[in-house]
């Protein structure tokens, strides 16, 4: 159903990370300045290399699959590309970001020509590469973004970008270069291709109801729809197709910090609850379909009188110190990768969280497993 | 454990469950920093509604949340002259020790007898819910030892007077 792995024997959370193309490498960045690179050997994970260029915490780490590059982001303001060199090192290539806060977050798009990255200036720059000068250029989208950038994704049709911020915002931006590529054919969410294009907004305070930052946002597979997670507990989708029509649906959880699509109608969501969430689109609505971790707390051997004068007797007070909660993961989740399959159909995908563990959930077994869960 | 007890530090128990969802953020404000919001306090989209939750007009606790950090500022109960004293000696103890605490502050907000400052640091090296669970039982032990101390300084007047008057 689910496999854990923990990375060297450090218990440091893991901030994020990225799978190669054949999913046999991971970089995943040990909540510090570096980004380590492990390959799989048996079922041991070895560390093949170290990146490390970054002089504060890493914050973001983008795999393009098919061109092999990482592009990394960190709070010391600056994003490198690495290329592996014939003895199959990384080297970095600096990118000229030109930005004076944190970078938050990092995206390849879908052709892997560009990238976007989102930053603590309140900006997000789209970076591509300049050929004649031999370096990674950017391009701003500054308005209106009014905080932080959290999170940002791209349209599979490689020119449109979703955008979520600390301003309660989500935005749907034209990020389209016309000096390195042609103009992409019109979408449900509008014609106009010039980069920085404001081409939708969603708030995510309803008036009254309060709001939250938004942890997440995600494209659809067919690029029509987009979902996002806030930190008021909700998660929340917009049809481009029926006229921007928006779903909200408040839960019970902790906020969620991170969610995806893993097919064209079902997302996954997890964060601060520890358990992967399973929610489905329909014509009517969002509806909260299953947790997908089932794992009950284990009870330690021992009659409860016997363990109790245990721990008296190990760490002089008498009540268990069992410190594990009813989940795989022990601390919140942070960051969900696809591991097999694409959005539209999704087999397998990959956890990591504060708890330094990565978890690879099989959805098949998991249907299976589970009474009553169906992916639409 | 009193009728009121109980619902009360079941209501602190689930604000600060659901206030204690941190993460790491970068300052906005200035570059290549990373601090506390609830304390900097520089832009208020980061802020949280803050909470005050109270037993009676004396027990209160006020939490205050933030996108990397949340504040707990606790009001302890005090009932006559020598509680206060106590209580006032013996937070003064504790802050001065703060550092020993990790999540203790230095020193407590307004109004309020002592107050911790949990941030994403620490909830990425500690299980959230046994910070929660030590802020719970720090507020059921302080009421208890103040009671258990005013005890022993009122066991202890009592022999010293007792004492002192024999000699008339």
């Amino acid at each position: 159903m689910s496999v854990q792995y923990r990375f060297g024997t450090t218990i440091a959370p893991i901030t994020c990370h990225a799978w190669n193309k054949n999913k046999n490498q991971i970089a995943i960045s040990p909540n510090n300045q570096e980004v380590h690179i492990y390959e799989k050997s048996g079922s041991e994970w070895k560390i093949i290399d170290n990146l490390s260029q970054h002089d504060l915490r890493v914050l973001g780490i983008d795999w393009a699959p098919n061109t092999n590059r990482i592009v990394t982001c960190s709070a010391d303001r600056n994003a490198y590309v690495w290329n592996q060199d014939s003895n199959k090192k990384w080297k970095p290539t600096l990118v000229l970001l030109r930005i004076n806060r944190a970078a938050t977050c990092v995206k390849w798009s879908p052709d892997e020509n560009k990238f976007a990255v989102g930053s603590g200036a309140r900006l997000v720059s789209v970076c591509y590469f300049e050929s004649e000068n031999d370096w990674w250029v950017s391009k701003h989208i500054k308005k209106p973004l009014r905080s932080t950038v959290t999170t940002l994704d791209w349209h599979p049709n490689n020119s449109l970008l979703v955008v979520g911020s600390t301003d309660f915002k989500v935005r749907v931006f034209s990020a389209h270069i016309k000096d390195i590529e042609k103009n992409p054919e019109p979408t449900p969410w509008g014609s106009k291709t010039t980069l920085g294009t404001l081409l939708a907004e969603f708030s995510n305070s309803g008036g009254s109801s309060g709001g939250g930052w938004v942890q997440s946002v995600s494209f659809s597979p067919d690029g029509n729809k987009i979902c996002w997670v806030a930190h008021d507990s909700t998660i929340n989708v917009a049809d481009a197709s029926t006229g921007n029509a928006t779903f909200k649906l408040r839960t019970e959880f902790l906020p969620f910090m991170s969610c995806t699509w893993i097919t064209n109608n079902s997302i996954v969501a997890a964060g601060h609850s520890c358990i992967p969430v399973l929610f489905h689109h329909t014509e009517n609505g969002l509806v909260y379909s299953a947790k997908l971790d089932t794992s009950q707390k284990k009870e330690s051997g021992g009659l409860s009188a016997m363990k109790m004068f245990h721990s008296l007797d190990k760490q002089a007070r008498s009540e268990s110190s069992d410190t594990s909660i009813h989940s795989i993961h022990q601390n919140a989740i942070t960051c969900i990768c696809l591991y097999s399959g694409t959005k539209s159909n999704c087999m397998k995908f990959s956890t990591s969280g504060l708890d330094g563990l990565l978890v690879i959930w099989d959805i098949n077994s998991l249907e299976r497993a589970i009474q009553g869960l169906k992916i639409i | 454990m009193s009728a009121t007890l109980k619902p009360y530090l079941s209501a602190v128990r689930h604000t600060l469950t659901a206030a204690m969802c941190l993460e790491d953020f970068s300052s906005q404000r200035v570059e290549r920093h990373n601090k506390p919001e609830v304390e900097v306090r520089s832009n208020k989209e980061l802020l949280l509604t803050p909470v005050v939750i109270s037993r009676n007009d004396k027990e209160r606790v006020l939490i205050e949340s933030s996108i990397n950090s949340v504040r707990i500022s606790i009001s302890v109960k005090q009932a006559d002259e020598i509680e206060k004293i106590l209580c006032k000696k013996f937070m003064r103890f504790m802050m001065m020790r703060a550092e020993n605490f990790i999540v203790l502050r230095r020193k407590p907000v307004d109004g309020y007898d002592i107050s911790f400052l949990i941030t994403n640091f620490h909830t990425e090296q500690m299980y959230k819910h046994k910070l929660v669970d030590f802020v719970i039982n720090f507020m059921e032990e302080i009421d208890k030892e103040i009671s258990e101390m005013k005890l022993a300084v009122n066991a202890r007047a009592r022999i010293v007077s007792e004492e002192f008057l024999k000699r008339f």
